[in-house]
Parts: C-alpha cells; structure tokens; sequence
C-alpha cells in the first residue's frame, strides 16, 4: 500500500489501472456479491438466523479496503459488517530470506473468532503466500465456522494453492512489475497502479 | 510508539511505509544501538506483547531454530524469560548452566562456546560474570549472541524492558527525569539504562553512596549526586537498584539499616517525585533495604510489569536476532 496526497501524486513510471471511479464500481458490486454469498451451514439454517459474515483486512492495504467495502454494504444493504485487522509479517514464509521485517499493523479481531464467518479482505493477490500466513493468524485465535477470500484485484502468479473466493478484477500484471494500492492520507483507497519492481 | 490504531484504520501518513528493518547480527548492548534501533526493538515488543495477551500464546516465526541459554551466572528468572520468549516464537531452547558443566572442570569459555556451537544453536543467549565475554563469543563463534547480563558491563534485555515500560506509561521520553539509584559502580542494568534512556532524550540522574558511585559516570552523560533526594526530586520515575551483597560482600555500605536509612525508597523520599512517577526495580528485591515494602507494592510500582514486559522485548530481541541470521552467507 503506498501514500499519496492526491490521485495525481503519482510515481513518474506508475500507470494507473483502476481509478477512483472504477474502484467504485467494483466496491458496488463486490458488495453486491458478498451480500449473495452462499455459506457451508446456510442450508441448515433460516435466513434470519444467519449469521453476518466479519471483514477481516490483512495489513495494510485489505485493512483499508475492508472498511470501504463496509461502508458500501451498509449503503446498499443496511447492515454494518464487524472490523477486523490482520498482519502477517511474523508468520510470513521469507523471513530467512529477507531478514527481519518491521510489523505492518496490529491484529485486531472484532471478538472470539470460533464459529465466525470470516471475510479474508486484501487487496492485491498475487503469490498466495500472505494468504496462507493469514489464514495461520486466524487459526491461532480459534476456529471460524469458515472463511472465504475477497481480492480487489487478481494479478496472477499463483506460487500456493490458494483461489479468490471474489474478485474485483482480474488485472494483466508482468512478473517483474508491481501492483499496488494506491490511498490518501485518511487511507481512502485512490487507485491501484502497477510499475516496475523496485530493484 | 503502541500499536493504537483501530482495525478498519490503517496508519496514517507518518507511519508510511516502513523501510526494512535493520538487520541485528547481535545484541551486546545498548551502547551502540541508535536510538531508531531501539524504538524499532521496542515497536516490535508491543506487537509481542498483544500476542502474549492472546489464547493461543504462540507464533511461528522461529521454527527451527535452536535457541541455547548459557549461563555462567546462576539466574533463574532472566533465563526464564528468555526461554518463554524463544518459545512463544516456536525456536527450540536448550540450557547450559555452569555448576553442572565443563567450566566447572577447567574448559575455555571459548573451548567450552565452540563444543556447544558444534550443535548448531543459531542464538547464544549468554550471560557471564567477566564484562565483555559476549563480545568474545560474537567474535568467536558463528551465532548470533545476545547478551543476558556480562559482568558490570551492561544488560540490555533488562535496559529494553525497562524503556519499554517507562515509554508505554509516560509515552514519549524526550525531557523526561528519571533517578536510577543504588551500586552504579557495579549495576550492568544501570550502565545499559543509562546509554538507552539517554539515546531516547531521558535526563538520567544516577545517586548513591561515594563508595558506589564511579567517578567518571558523568562521563556517559548523566548527572551524578551523593545523596538521593536531588535525584528524586521532579523525577518521573525512579529506578532502585539491588545492594548485591553477594557481590561486594560488606565493603562498600557499613550496613543494610543504614543503606535503607540514607538511599532506601520509602513514601517520604516518594513525594519528592513527580506526583505518579513510577517505581521500578529490576529484581530480586531486598525489601527493607533499597526499597521499602509499603512502595515495592504500592500503586506507583510497575515491577511486576517490567517482569511481564521483559518477555515481549526478548521475544522481539530473538525475532531481530534471528530473522537476521537469515541474511548469513549459508555455508
């Protein structure tokens, strides 16, 4: 996730992919398709007693979509999802590579996650790998009754077995390039954009 | 800086995007840390510290690594604290204690370091009654070393612990008086203070009787008193020391009553604090004697919680050390 002032605040080689129209329009219908999504116990159970799924957004990037995706379904459903925050750094699988990183964010769960419907909220997904750590972070405080992945957007690059469960858009990202989410200082989601790697 | 931020909210711009952490090969001391290092250590520790409030009181992020405890000085509760912490991050722990070992039979210390490195330990957590032994150990063996105590040198671990606990409750330490008194001559957790605190803007004042105050510690940047009282004074928190009596035997103070008399914390000298400055004491206390019952237990004190912090800052401390053992050539 990168900072910038204003939407023209730009990296000079950025090229913007979706822009604040855009993400708009797949809030809308992301949320759309959350409100539809269909649950393992859904069959057992009447619609009224169902219970609402949490946003659970991995640091930084899916912390700021999750709540903007919160604020579109209470728009167009009337409901408030519950806020939940995930940081991975310390259960990432390139530590011995990388060396030591510093902690993105907190992890914050809205309550006892034990028989909870989770919403997995990032938003860029590309290897997999953040994916599986996360999923590593929830186990660890209990076990949801089931969990589904939402992404913004798909680049690709698959390197775990892991799929979307929603998806905003499908984005045509190179390998040696990177997407990244673009917010403001209020962390408002501005674009993502994508540009060559850092060397 | 704590971890406040509401899930839904992420930072805002001034926490942009975090450059990569310094890698740490070692932890020696304090003295040669920044203070960026150090608030990146103690940023570190909150997160493990919200993990150490959880359920499930365990990461993954030292798997498979082999955390060895060599203490050549008895010590229970730091090897302790050590030991959970390397456990929380899943490393596995073996300990090496010096009654029951080879040194007992006239091996080196780096005879008896390069035997234990054969088993392949990937951190070293050592502590030793010579200054200067983990710096041996840093040069000699191909571990990342982290210095439990050495000597009258320094303790990080227990310097760390103790800022950690000052900044959660006063939050920024820039201007901030705090009065570390009793044996400075022979406090390694005094020396590690001093260089910490000082790196983060603390206006150290050191006190304590002659015989136990080196002559040279202004050197280091505090200011240095013979009597408590103009150190307390206005102080934000006041650290007393142990009289380490198996240490220096008798020579320095004539006897403990009057130790307590003269440099013992009790609620009068309190008072010349900052109304709520804190109370710490980096343990074993000898009640009656540095401190007095009615504080050590009073609601200034934060003991217990240097104790309970003490376990997310190693933690954080094994995490840098390790995760930057990574960053070796393999051979």
């Amino acid at each position: 996730m990168r900072h910038v002032l204003n939407a023209q605040d730009l990296p000079a080689d950025a090229r913007v992919l979706l822009d604040r129209p855009a993400i708009d329009a797949v809030l809308t219908q992301m949320a759309a398709e959350i409100q539809a999504m269909a649950w393992p116990r859904d069959v057992e159970l009447p619609l009224a007693d169902r219970p609402k799924p949490w946003l659970c957004g991995i640091q930084r990037g899916g912390v700021a979509l999750a709540k903007e995706l919160a604020e579109v379904i209470a728009r167009d459903y009337g409901w408030t999802p519950e806020l939940g925050a995930i940081d991975v750094t310390l259960y990432r699988d390139d530590t011995w590579l990388k060396g030591p990183r510093a902690v993105e964010g907190v992890t914050r769960l809205p309550g006892d996650v034990s028989g909870q419907r989770v919403l997995l909220v990032d938003d860029v997904l590309f290897t997999g790998r953040t994916i599986r750590a996360a999923l590593n972070v929830l186990m660890d405080f209990g076990r949801p009754e089931a969990v589904r992945l939402v992404v913004m957007a798909d680049r690709g690059g698959r390197e775990l077995p892991v799929a979307a469960d929603l998806t905003g858009r499908k984005l045509d990202v190179a390998r040696h390039e990177s997407a990244e989410l673009c917010v403001d200082g209020q962390n408002r989601l501005l674009s993502v954009i994508v540009r060559p790697k850092n060397p | 800086m704590l971890p406040q931020v509401e899930p839904g909210q992420t930072p805002g711009t001034d926490t942009l995007p975090q450059a990569p952490q310094e890698p740490l090969r070692h932890l020696l001391g304090l003295e040669h840390l920044s203070a960026e290092q150090i608030n990146s250590i103690l940023d570190l520790a909150a997160h493990m510290k919200a993990v150490n409030s959880r359920r499930i009181k365990k990461l993954p992020t030292l798997r498979g690594v082999t955390v060895l405890t060599f203490f050549v000085e008895n010590s229970t509760r730091t090897r302790m604290s050590f030991e959970l912490a390397a456990k929380r991050l899943s490393a596995d722990t073996m300990s090496f204690t010096a009654s029951s070992s080879s040194l007992a039979k006239g091996e080196t210390l780096i005879d008896t370091a390069r035997n234990l490195e054969a088993m392949g330990p990937d951190i070293v957590i050592i502590r030793h009654s010579c200054s200067g032994a983990p710096a041996l150990l840093a040069r000699t063996v191909n571990c990342g070393i982290v210095n439990a105590g050495d000597g009258s040198h320094e303790h990080p671990t227990q310097g760390l612990l103790d800022i950690f606990t000052l900044r959660e409750r006063l939050g920024d330490l820039r201007g901030k008086k705090v009065a570390i008194i009793g044996d400075i001559a022979h406090s390694r957790v005094a020396r590690s203070n001093i260089f910490g605190m000082q790196k983060l803007g603390v206006d150290v004042h050191v006190a304590g009787p002659a015989t136990m105050l080196p002559h040279a510690i202004e050197d280091l940047g505090c200011t240095a008193w013979p009597r408590v009282e103009p150190a307390m004074e206005g102080a934000d928190a006041i650290m007393m020391l142990r009289i380490q009596r198996e240490r220096q035997g008798n020579d320095l103070i004539p006897s403990s009553h009057e130790y307590h008399r003269f440099f013992g914390l009790d609620e009068q000298r309190l008072k010349l604090a900052k109304p709520g400055a804190l109370v710490m004491h980096p343990g074993p206390m000898n009640r009656g004697v540095e401190i007095a019952p009615e504080v050590a237990d009073g609601e200034q004190s934060v003991i217990l919680q240097q104790v309970e912090n003490g376990v997310a800052v190693r933690m954080a401390v094994l995490y840098l050390v390790g995760a930057s053992r990574g960053l070796e050539p393999q051979g």
